[in-house]
């Protein structure tokens, strides 16, 4: 503080005025400025963040669980998502031997998360789907009749496409062979052409196919010529669209199959489920 | 500045067009104008963004040091499109799953850091803001235009409601597949500024050269 008197009427006061009224191009209002500014900035976008978060979570789950809905032919918008979803008993199945486990909590187990985890995933050598890593253990979804019988099984698979990996439900009926639906909630595939796996016109091609022969024989394709195994094993590719088309052929095949759930679909036609 | 508020909000709409005439922001009107929803969110996004960065910028704008001007620009920016975005996925779910990562990529939008540069630098606050929404508009004007000619013609319909039936749903109209990918908006955005330099001749550039004729020794 200086005796003399200063020409501007308010002498510059306190930590903060002092260093506004340096000038501007000075090195330690430069970094005041940036500090402070950094500071300010962080603290806002943090505060809207994490004020948020709780309602983005419900969105997240909302739009899954729509998804899970819509595949399973009972979503109704009137009602609430939450509330419908819970006619659905979610079980995290261990792939290998097809049997549900209890070591991972279903409601919060993150299938996309365990494929990353080397711990629970294995990279895979023969990879038709394009996925890279398999989880070991995924989620699957229950719809019980009143009587506690197995209504449908709502099983999650995805696999890469043409531009994108496609992730989606596919529903197959109680005896673990008949498709009621299949549905992708997520891709990226050209619009017009490959994203018309959204098409609801080319879906319902889906309901009431099998997925393998009497002999047990996976037959399911996804081709522009009906197969010699015939028409109820078939659905018609999507014109325009071929990548797409065998992406989704492959990655039917490959979840169906062996590495997927074809041991867990065998449990169930044994009735050990 | 000559200009009333009024012209800083209407001008960039057509005479000063930040599209048409000073050609920014393209790569995002590339991205976002397959549907009009999403062009129209995008364009509120946008406007929001402009404005409030500008005002901000120029209500710091005597404190900020000219070496890291950019960079606090960039901040303030930045800070807002976050916003934005967690607004977005947290009451526009839909929305914001088609619009993904383009709302973040608001930051790089050419729009606002010109507009803080060139306007909020100089300029109060209030004028700052005026101008931001101003040019935001004559953004979505833009977008909107592309966006209407793409989702017509490219999926028959209007704000998703159908107005054309495609083949694929059992109609008539054969749906122009190119019209749904991005280069399809570099030639609806070049027939734009084609049709707006022919409307306002004043709009079109000098040369900045010419071709002269050399003499053959």
């Amino acid at each position: 503080m200086s005796d003399k008197p200063q020409n501007t009427d308010q002498k510059p006061q306190g930590f903060i005025r002092r260093f506004l009224a340096l000038p501007s191009d000075s090195v330690e209002k430069t970094l005041f400025v940036a500090l402070s500014l950094c500071l300010v900035a962080s603290m806002i976008v943090s505060a809207v963040a994490v004020s948020l978060r709780p309602i983005q979570e419900v969105n997240k789950l909302k739009d899954k669980q729509i998804n899970i809905l819509q595949v399973a032919g009972v979503y109704d918008p009137s009602k609430d998502v939450l509330e419908a979803f819970q006619a659905f008993e979610p079980q995290v199945l261990e792939l290998e031997t097809g049997l549900f486990t209890d070591q991972f909590d279903a409601a919060t187990f993150d299938d996309r998360a365990a494929a990353d985890n080397p711990e629970i995933s294995i990279a895979l050598s023969d990879d038709p789907a394009g996925i890279g890593r398999k989880s070991k253990f995924v989620t699957v979804y229950l719809l019980r009749n009143e009587d506690d019988s197995i209504d449908k099984l709502i099983l999650p698979i995805h696999g890469y496409g043409l531009w994108s990996t496609l992730y989606g439900f596919i529903a197959l009926e109680a005896n673990g062979n008949d498709i009621y639906g299949l549905q992708f909630y997520s891709h990226a595939e050209t619009p017009g052409l490959g994203a018309e796996v959204d098409n609801p016109r080319w879906k319902v091609l889906w309901s009431g196919k099998k997925l393998a022969d009497a002999q047990n024989e996976l037959q399911i394709s996804v081709t522009k010529a009906v197969p010699a195994a015939g028409a109820e094993y078939h659905v018609d590719a999507l014109s325009g669209a071929t990548l797409t088309s065998v992406g989704v052929h492959n990655l039917v095949r490959f979840w169906m199959g062996e590495e997927g759930y074809a041991p867990f679909l065998a449990n169930l036609k044994a009735g050990d489920i | 500045m000559a200009q009333t508020r009024r012209e800083m909000l209407i001008d960039p709409l057509v005479d000063n067009n930040p599209i048409t005439l000073q050609v920014l922001g393209i790569c995002s009107a590339l991205a976002v104008t397959s549907s009009l929803k999403v062009a129209l969110v995008m364009t509120i996004a946008v406007t929001i963004v402009t404005a409030f960065s500008s005002m901000f910028i120029s209500m710091i704008r005597n404190h900020i040091p000219s070496s890291i001007r950019i960079i606090v620009q960039m901040v303030i920016i930045a800070s807002l499109v976050i916003m934005v975005d967690q607004v977005l996925k947290a009451f526009a779910f839909e929305i914001s799953k088609t619009l993904s990562v383009f709302v973040g990529l608001i930051i790089t939008n050419c729009i606002v850091m010109g507009r803080a540069e060139a306007f909020a630098m100089k300029n109060t606050p209030l004028d700052s803001f005026v101008d931001g929404i101003g040019n935001g508009l004559g953004y979505g004007l833009i977008l909107m235009l592309v966006g209407f000619f793409r989702e017509l013609f490219g999926s028959g319909s209007l704000f998703g409601v159908t107005v054309l039936e495609t083949v694929n749903n059992g109609g008539w109209y054969v749906p122009n597949g190119l019209l749904l990918l991005p280069p399809s908006a570099f030639f609806v955005i070049g027939l734009l500024i084609w049709a707006f330099r022919t409307w306002k001749p004043a709009q079109v550039e000098e040369r900045e050269y010419k071709i002269q004729n050399v003499e053959a020794h």
